[in-house]
């Protein structure tokens, strides 16, 4: 529906492009022939046309490659020269010239005043766009150029700008404007007030220079605004720096989460700590990749079916890790139930092969994994942006919760899993296939992981060792959440996550990361078998 | 009071003791280069790195081995032992030449003019020598004591320690500490120190130098050994022994598991500590990779592949493994790692016993093959265990 919408937009903007440019090509022929006096008149027209070709002439203008040429006695057209041919600049049909030294031909020079116009036109051209994203940032760009020459002109665009959002930042662009050229000590403390009140982080520096001034001139009235105004702007600041810092922490920890959970699954059910759980994030890193190429070569780059690669990955990178992991367990794993401390060993020494197998295949360096056309840009929700891209990993993570949710309280599946948790001697005996569930399960933790690393692979590196940052953490996350407890990975993921990325914009990212160890550390003082603690009466456990 | 167990033990320790301090010294000392007999000054401090990492396995399965608390932060006290007696080192260099400085360089690049006021003490080598034993066994009773009166045992123990490693490694790769606007000089971040000169007042890239750094290495291998071997002889040791089996029962049986688990932690991390002393001289640097989490694990590895629980096997494991790393880091760079990671495996799954248990597991087997080659023989299953 966006596309459709989207390309009839396109075509409306073609068609009226082409109308504009015809009347467009016509003034500025006239204007390239005009006599001094009717300059003005013409270059008004040509401000309200606001038509991005008038910027290409302008620069051609500018380098002499525009001329006049009498084809009769009372006919004078201007040409254009375009990569040694030339073009009648009214209809842009090409014309013939047998002679370069024909007098008929003469290069027009425009005067100084008429480049000083004609700049204040290309300059404020954006301002006229159709795309409102390109009027703001225009806007804001010659507000902050201070130039005289443009306050008009923003002032002008502000009475017949209808989208709102322009608007206040036409107002904004006119108020930065005036912190240099206001006329009077009133004006100026409106304009400061006003960017106050429409909390414009670009004007800070430059009202905390006339604060700076007024202090010095001891103006106290004005000292007091500039305050006031900064204080506004700073509040504005920080609210959008902690929803940066919200959606990030959430995001890494939405990943955290999914890691976790895999993790809390083998860890809960076979008392296995799964050392190479990172490199099963690295699987779903790289088999994104692959996948990527793959796209790549059956369809191109630049075809529409190539865009599908990232979601045609999500299930191969949780199928082919799920894949390993069941051949591990068949293999390796289903020797070492219950010794925990000796899978950690052998996790261990597996992590170490398969990182090198990474490293062998793919090579040492990081690879790079693209960003479907989906998931660029970002969202602007009250001045905050927040990328797509992270926007999908905490909605990713939140499918992911709900299915595991379902797998688990809503399948037959599901039960044998709780079961063989609670009890794997019972389950046994009461006729669960206690070594099928062990696989399966094994198996889903790990495809887990790996839709951890294939959304890592949009908002992180993909590379040999891409899971070892994550899996002290999420070892972390699974200690303070008590084993094999769902909830308590969630809340502690999350909470893990976002109490780091509040941390370090004041302690840079070591120390947040040292404190948080630290801070869970005291928090097992407190609660010794984390968030949700196992209950057994079994003392060992 | 026998401290050993066997007669063979006994002459092995003191055939070892007089090769490793007697004649592996004076065949470097006395014979000269390209004499048959003549062991390099290479080899020696080659020797001496083993020798000290024998002493981290033996720290590391006092703790693992015997007490069933598997530690993955044994390096990490290796580390900071290292790096007490590292900085000592460094601030012996003398003035730079090429940055005419009296200070180690990487506090020249940060404008330092002076020494910092928690670095000044390290130039007296008394103190750094304490505080390679001092630093690590406070930092590991501060933790220890935090994480064993929380009763944090099992794997959540290894968990923990290795995450302490972790943050301890991401705050050495630092080059600086900001803290409350403070800014902190720490240990030369990436590089960490290295380039000696002077130790004591000898040259320490000198061959007697590097001679005395390894019988020092071996000395205190020999009385770690000692003492584990009369740990075990005691009533201590039995208890030790005892938490590792059964923690509970011998917490019900009134022994504070607590304390007897927090004097083995602090202990077993200041032995790490001065092993880690004597290492820097010998390798002549340190800095934060020797802190990484995976360190830790080697040193799991080299316990676990000697024989974990055993008192000879940490220091076969410690110089197999490393000897191996050696050859396949130049034979086969690329999969070294694998091998390394496959003799993990190997291990875990087919020597729960380690190199050190390999023959008594291998006994039913020899048997079985030497009963069937002669006929009438008492069948295996007899035989064996």
């Amino acid at each position: 529906m966006k596309k459709i919408l989207l390309s009839f937009g396109m075509l409306a903007v073609a068609a009226f492009s082409s109308a504009q440019q015809d009347a467009t090509r016509e003034v500025l022929e006239r204007l390239a022939l005009a006599a001094r006096a009717e300059q003005a008149g013409l270059l008004e027209e040509l401000a309200a046309l606001g038509d991005p070709y008038i910027k290409d002439f302008v620069g051609a203008w500018r380098t002499g490659e525009v001329f006049s040429y009498e084809v009769s006695e009372d006919e004078t057209i201007a040409l254009r020269r375009v990569s040694e041919r030339y073009i009648r600049v009214a209809t842009g049909e090409s014309f013939e010239v047998a002679d370069e030294e024909d007098e008929r031909l003469k290069k027009i020079r425009p005067s100084r005043k008429l480049r000083r116009a004609l700049k204040t036109i290309t300059d404020t051209i954006d301002l006229s766009s159709p795309d409102a994203k390109t009027r703001i940032e225009a806007a804001l760009k010659l507000g902050l150029s201070q130039n005289t020459d443009y306050l008009e002109v923003l002032r002008k665009k502000l009475e017949i700008e209808e989208d709102a959002k322009v608007r206040l930042k036409l107002e904004e662009a006119i108020n930065i404007s005036l912190l240099a050229n206001a006329p009077d000590d009133a004006a100026l403390s409106a304009a400061i007030e006003r960017l106050g009140e429409l909390k414009s982080l670009p004007a800070r520096d430059g009202i905390a220079g006339i604060q700076d001034r007024a202090a010095e001139a001891g103006d106290e009235a004005l000292v007091e605004t500039c305050a006031s105004a900064i204080e506004k702007i700073d509040a504005a600041r920080r609210t959008i720096e902690r929803w940066g810092n919200l959606v990030r922490g959430l995001s890494t920890g939405s990943v955290l989460l999914i890691v976790a959970f895999g993790l809390a699954i083998t860890f809960g059910l076979m008392g296995i700590i799964n050392m190479a759980h990172g490199e099963f994030i690295a699987i779903g890193g790289y088999t994104c990749f692959v996948v990527q190429n793959l796209f790549a070569d059956a369809f191109g780059v630049q075809s529409a079916a190539y865009q599908w690669f990232f979601w045609t990955s999500l299930p191969v990178a949780f199928l082919v890790a799920g894949a390993v992991g069941f051949g591990l367990e068949k293999g390796m794993f289903r020797f070492l139930y219950k010794r925990p401390l000796e899978s950690l060993l052998a996790t261990w020494g597996l992590s170490m092969i398969m990182q090198q197998l990474f490293r062998l295949k793919f090579g040492a360096a990081n690879v790079q994994v693209n960003t479907p056309d989906a998931l660029i840009g970002s969202l602007e929700v009250g001045g905050v942006a927040l990328s797509y891209t992270r926007i999908f990993v905490i909605a990713f993570a939140g499918v992911v919760v709900l299915m595991t949710w379902i797998l688990l309280s809503k399948t037959n599946l599901g039960l044998y899993i709780r079961s063989v948790m609670q009890n794997r001697n019972m389950a046994s005996s009461l006729g669960i296939p206690v070594s099928r569930v062990n696989s399966l399960t094994f198996a889903f933790g790990c495809g887990l992981a790996a839709l951890a690393g294939a959304a890592l692979s949009q908002i992180g590196n993909v590379g040999p060792t891409m899971g070892q940052a994550y899996i002290v953490d999420s070892f972390m996350v699974v200690v303070v959440g008590g084993v094999g407890n769902l909830l308590g990975a969630g809340l502690s993921a999350l909470g893990i996550g976002t109490v780091d990325q509040f941390l370090q914009p004041y302690w840079g990212p070591v120390m947040g990361k040292i404190i948080v160890y630290f801070a869970i550390i005291l928090f097992l003082q407190w609660k010794p078998g984390g968030l949700f603690p196992t209950k057994s009466r079994s003392m060992d456990d | 009071m026998k401290i050993f167990d066997t007669r063979i033990e006994f002459f092995g320790f003191i055939a070892a003791a007089c090769v490793l301090l007697l004649v592996l010294p004076s065949m470097n000392a006395f014979f000269p280069e390209g004499s048959a007999l003549h062991v390099s000054s290479f080899q020696i401090s080659l020797w001496g790195k083993y020798v000290t990492y024998a002493v981290l396995a033996m720290s590391l399965n006092a703790l693992w081995g015997y007490t069933g608390l598997l530690c993955l932060c044994q390096s990490l006290f290796f580390a900071l032992g290292a790096y007490a007696f590292g900085m000592y080192l460094v601030l012996h260099i003398g003035v730079d030449e090429v940055y005419n400085t009296p200070l180690p360089v990487f506090m020249d690049f940060q404008g330092y003019t002076e020494l910092p006021w928690y670095w000044a003490p390290f130039e007296w080598g008394p103190f750094a020598v304490l505080a390679a034993v001092a630093i690590p066994g406070l930092v590991a009773f501060a933790f220890g004591a935090l994480v064993f009166r929380s009763r944090i045992k099992g794997v959540y123990f290894s968990i923990i320690t290795q995450a302490l490693t972790y943050a301890l490694m991401l705050l050495f790769f630092k080059n600086n500490l900001e803290l409350f606007g403070q800014s902190y000089i720490l240990f030369g971040g990436n590089n960490g120190l290295n380039d000696f000169k002077e130790i004591f007042g000898a040259d320490v890239n000198s061959a007697a130098t590097q001679r005395w750094l390894f019988v020092a290495s071996v000395v205190l291998m020999l009385l770690v050994y000692l003492l584990i071997a009369w740990v075990l002889k005691t009533k201590f040791g039995k208890v030790q022994q005892a938490i590792r089996d059964s923690e509970n029962r011998i917490r019900f049986s009134g022994y504070s598991t607590t304390a007897y688990k927090l004097l083995i932690f602090t202990v077993c991390a200041m032995i790490a500590g001065a092993a880690g002393a004597l290492y820097v001289p010998q390798v002549g640097g340190i800095n934060a990779n020797e802190m990484t989490p995976a360190k830790s694990l080697d040193v799991v590895v080299w316990v676990a592949f000697g024989g974990r629980g055993t008192k000879f096997g940490p220091i076969l494991g410690a110089v197999v493994v490393s000897m191996l790393k050696s050859y396949f880091l130049r034979a086969a760079p690329d999969s070294w790692l694998i091998i390394l990671g496959a003799i993990f495996i190997f291990t875990v799954l087919f020597m729960p016993n380690g190199l050190v248990g390999l023959p008594k597991q291998l006994k039913p087997l020899w048997k079985r093959i030497r009963n069937s080659s002669a006929p009438g023989g008492e069948s295996p299953a007899t035989s064996g265990s």
